[in-house]
């Protein structure tokens, strides 16, 4: 039914968004890591979010026939469909340049005596918490404000 | 009592359409959609709606047209034009669509009441009157 999909668009969205969260405790713990014995330090994890159309019977065959034609027909076909999710296409990493810090001392710096550091940029991974958080928030209420309506559409006539 | 069920399935409409906006907030690219809802109604009330799936054939004059548009109310998917665009090409602008959801919720609920009321009048005039 219709009206039920919605849960399954506002779901989405909320596991999306806790994946971004996932990533951000990731790279917040790893911020401070150094560079392993291979010498490659941790690199900062970013999900990247793609509209994902909501699959209906009725439209499943055209959006696949219409896969050829490129970006305006699947467009199109998420057009006649109208409605959709969010998923995490991918799980990106970031090419940033890892920071480094003159430690002579330390037992893993190079023969400079610097050593490798993440990429993680604590600043920005906080504002990107905020951010899905807030994402987050919306999309409960999404949800929540949807269920009470479905609640009362049920009890239609009472 | 037939607008009032076509005004509901419009909204129900909307309100998936808007819940799509919010899910889609942070997704690059994403242009925001919206139904123009006055217009659709109108559209939808004068019968002029493409008919749904469950549309019923009249081969008789007695007949009733159905046109079974509670499942398709032939709604036309605008895009919003952006007040704010973002670098990333992303349309939507979450305060508009948290306003527009909640606005929508209410007109949802109106609707309902305006439906539930109009059934219980029925009911009541379809009781006897001594019970």
């Amino acid at each position: 039914m219709a009206a039920f999909s919605i849960f399954n668009v506002a779901g989405s969205a909320m596991a999306a968004q806790s994946q971004r969260i996932n990533a951000v405790a990731s790279n917040m713990a790893n911020a401070d890591s150094v560079a392993g014995p291979d010498g490659k330090p941790y690199q900062a994890r970013q999900v990247v979010f793609e509209y994902a159309p909501l699959a209906r019977k009725a439209n499943a065959s055209l959006a696949t026939a219409n896969l050829a034609g490129g970006g305006l027909a699947t467009q199109m076909a998420s057009r006649s469909a109208g409605l959709g999710g969010v998923r995490v296409s991918s799980v990106e990493l970031s090419d940033a340049p890892a920071r480094q810090e003159y430690r002579p001392d330390h037992p893993l710096a190079d023969e400079q005596g610097y050593v490798t550091f993440s990429n993680v940029d604590p600043v920005a991974e906080m504002v990107d918490m905020i951010a899905a958080s807030k994402s987050y928030e919306a999309n409960v209420e999404v949800f929540n404000t949807s269920k009470s309506l479905l609640r009362k559409t049920l009890t239609l006539g009472e | 009592m037939s607008f009032h069920q076509q005004a509901l399935g419009l909204r129900a409409e909307r309100q998936q359409v808007l819940a799509t906006n919010i899910a889609n907030a942070d997704t690059p690219g994403y242009l925001a959609r919206d139904i123009d809802f006055s217009a659709t109604l109108a559209k939808a009330t004068a019968g002029k709606a493409a008919p749904g799936p469950l549309a019923l054939n009249t081969t008789q004059a007695g007949h009733q047209a159905a046109s079974g548009a509670g499942l398709s109310l032939g709604a036309d998917l605008l895009y919003r034009v952006p007040t704010q665009p973002s670098l990333d090409g992303n349309t939507v602008d979450m305060d508009v669509e948290r306003v527009n959801f909640a606005d929508n919720s209410l007109h949802y609920e109106a609707s309902l009441e305006l439906l539930t009321g109009k059934i219980q009048g029925l009911r009541l005039a379809m009781q006897s009157e001594n019970s």
